[in-house]
């Protein structure tokens, strides 16, 4: 997994009828029939796809990703419960492939949530408010934003800073882009221990052949 | 000191390791079910990385996402859509080489893996359980704790039979009294997601409990886990009781005899404590609940089958009257207006959600002697190949044939539409499943989340209600 520690980026506001749109689902995010891939790479050409394509299949103009200004957004900011829906880790996988490594938003999905994680992408959770200020100003003229993860702040492009909170665990395997596994797998011995407690405990758990 | 939840008992029975600095802890994983769509992504970096497969034998594969619901017996040559049948042929390749259990399209034991896991009897009590599908939280109605997993995490659990995973805190969704005759679980779970919201559940385990949940039989209890995670809840669970062992007595992956009793012992040891410690308790009236469904694009978006649209300009949150009226506008639907007598195209009864015998059984029930009405197609995709055996042999399928009804092979099919079976734009379909997302079924498709019962009369009267 890459690393997460900096990013300066334009950040993209995911609008509906003026507001931050809210619940986000997964089949927005990337619908069903761009998940029959085998790999983890090409997913952009799905990402919103029904967002950012009109009916007949030409580009919608008006989806803020086809804007030129934020043709090349790393960070998008959207409305509350972002990621519900399912397990797909193509939603985190098409947002990477797109270039954007945040999300700030005032809550996420929970597997969305976890699976962001696991590919250096950082969920950002900011009051609904905040987030509304934020999506004005990426709105603007001037739509640069820096994020960092070390200090938890948002900086806009006027220079206000808002603080975030971040799981401490979380953070130290973003900002290492740990392997998660292989850290887990130090874990073996006690791994084989659980498993013989188990076969004792659980008896009718262990399979036969 | 209080006593245990169902869950925080579960939980301290299976935590290998807990990282103080982080507060992560390794969760041992009892069942790891996987299907064709998020695992090919998960054996690609096993291999990269040179890693084995645990517990082969803790690990069952299935085909269900992308499978036709025709002609299965043609095996992968006959899947027309090539990318599906790539999908299909690399866990095929995957599960071989690994030697993973593998029941594939067309062996009677195959259906959708939250269908097969109870009905082979390797959902038991107690246990963990992923899969890399968020509908896994049906499997709770064991009194497991079982939620779904993205692809990652798949790979993870492959590797090392754990799940890195911080522990949720404990929601009880008391519902008390008795449900009315005409109110299943699926209104149930509906009523409770509008109460709750989609979000409400975010960082919960939830357990359902009280009489009306006590009197829901084994598959109820499925339907109303499975959609826990439309509640955003991690989990769903119902503490296992003298049904659950009814359902589970010689299943064929069951304890048996001598081991049984063993099991049994600990089973019933698998309840929340007097004492409990909840972090939320939210209780429901069960008998003020009529039928209901789902009038918009977001399963929270429920109203009684005798409700109307709402009026956006009345709802005072912002964001709730933004979505609202998005919903309204994608759904074809006028504001303030009866949702009953609302014309469809499509039905569609099946999905993890309401594919099992008692599902098909209620439709049956409603199609007798009648006939899908003119301009309706109706589809019944049974769970899987032993729940379709089954209707045959109860001549579910000639009743339903009889009235017009497609009568399919097992898959998710519909649900999700990766498979030939989708909604064109604009069409309306009444359906059993569990999402009601734009594009879910189909691009520009428009979903009303139901049961059985009231999708099968929809297809009858060709409108809802």
């Amino acid at each position: 997994m890459k690393a997460f520690q900096t990013l300066t980026g334009t950040a993209a506001p995911l609008m509906e009828k003026g507001k931050l749109m809210s619940n986000v689902d997964t089949d927005m995010i990337i619908p069903k029939q761009f998940l029959k891939t085998t790999t983890r790479t090409g997913l952009s050409k799905g990402l919103f796809h029904e967002l950012k394509t009109k009916a007949d299949g030409s580009e919608n103009p008006d989806f803020v990703l086809n804007k030129p200004q934020y043709a090349k957004a790393s960070i998008l900011i959207a409305g509350e419960n972002f990621g519900c829906g399912s397990s797909r880790e193509h939603a985190p996988w098409a947002l990477l492939d797109q270039g954007i490594t945040c999300v700030i938003a005032p809550s996420f999905a929970d597997i969305f949530h976890n699976n962001c994680y696991k590919n250096g992408i950082l969920p950002v959770r900011l009051p609904v408010d905040v987030c509304a200020q934020l999506a004005a100003q990426a709105g603007g003229a001037n739509h640069v934003f820096t994020i960092d993860l070390e200090t938890q702040t948002v900086t806009t492009p006027d220079g206000v800073v808002h603080s975030f909170e971040v799981d401490a665990g979380r953070k130290s395997n973003l900002m290492a882009g740990l392997d998660e596994i292989g850290a887990s797998l130090t874990s073996a011995s006690e791994i084989d221990a659980f498993e013989s407690r188990r076969r004792h405990m659980t008896p009718w758990l262990e399979r036969a052949g | 000191m209080a006593g245990k939840t169902l869950y925080d008992k579960i939980w301290d029975a299976h935590v290998v390791h807990t990282d103080a600095a982080s507060g992560e802890s390794l969760l041992y994983i009892d069942l790891h079910l996987i299907h064709e769509v998020t695992t090919p992504q998960a054996f690609d970096g096993l291999k990269t990385a040179g890693r084995k497969v645990r517990r082969t034998d803790l690990t069952l594969a299935v085909a269900d996402h992308n499978t036709p619901t025709e002609n299965q017996a043609a095996g992968l040559a006959g899947v027309k859509d090539p990318e599906a049948r790539n999908q299909l042929e690399t866990l095929t390749r995957n599960v071989a080489e690994y030697g993973i259990e593998y029941f594939p399209m067309g062996d009677i034991r195959n259906g959708i893996v939250h269908v097969v896991g109870p009905e082979q009897g390797r959902t038991q009590p107690g246990m963990t359980i992923v899969c890399g599908d968020s509908h896994t939280s049906t499997h709770g109605a064991f009194g497991a704790l079982a939620h779904g997993i993205g692809t990652s995490e798949v790979e993870h659990v492959l590797a090392t039979q754990t799940l890195r995973a911080r522990k949720m805190q404990n929601m009880a969704v008391e519902v008390t009294g008795k449900l009315r005759d005409d109110v299943t679980a699926k209104d149930l779970a509906l009523h409770i997601i509008a109460q709750t919201g989609t979000a409400g559940g975010t960082g919960y385990v939830i357990e359902y409990r009280g009489e009306a949940i006590e009197a829901l039989s084994m598959e109820a209890r499925m339907t109303l886990c499975n959609l826990a995670i439309e509640g955003g809840a991690r989990a769903g669970l119902i503490a296992p009781d003298e049904k659950t062992l009814e359902y589970m007595k010689g299943r064929p992956a069951s304890p048996k005899a001598g081991a049984w009793e063993v099991a049994e012992s600990y089973w019933k040891t698998l309840y929340s404590d007097d004492d409990a410690g909840w972090d939320t308790v939210i209780r429901i009236d069960g008998p003020s609940i009529e039928p209901t469904i789902t009038w918009g694009t977001s399963p929270e978006q429920a109203i009684p089958l005798s409700g109307k649209t709402p009026v956006p300009e009345e709802i005072v949150d912002p964001v709730k009257r933004a979505a609202a009226e998005r919903a309204l506008d994608y759904m074809g639907l006028e504001a303030g207006v009866p949702i009953a007598g609302t014309p469809v195209q499509r039905v569609f009864i099946g999905s993890c959600t309401n594919s099992r015998i008692e599902d098909l059984r209620a439709a049956a029930e409603i199609a007798k002697g009648n006939h899908v009405a003119e301009g309706v197609r109706a589809m019944v995709v049974p769970g899987s190949g032993l729940v379709r055996a089954q209707a045959e042999a109860e001549g579910l399928d000639i009743v339903l044939m009889e009235a017009g009804f497609e009568w399919r092979e097992p898959g998710c099919s519909m649900c999700l539409g990766m498979n030939p079976d989708i909604l064109s734009p604009g069409e309306r379909c009444a359906s059993t499943s569990n999402r009601n997302f734009e594009g879910r079924q189909g691009r520009g498709g428009r979903t009303h989340l139901m049961s059985p019962a009231l999708a099968a009369r929809a297809a009858i009267n060709g409108v809802i209600g």
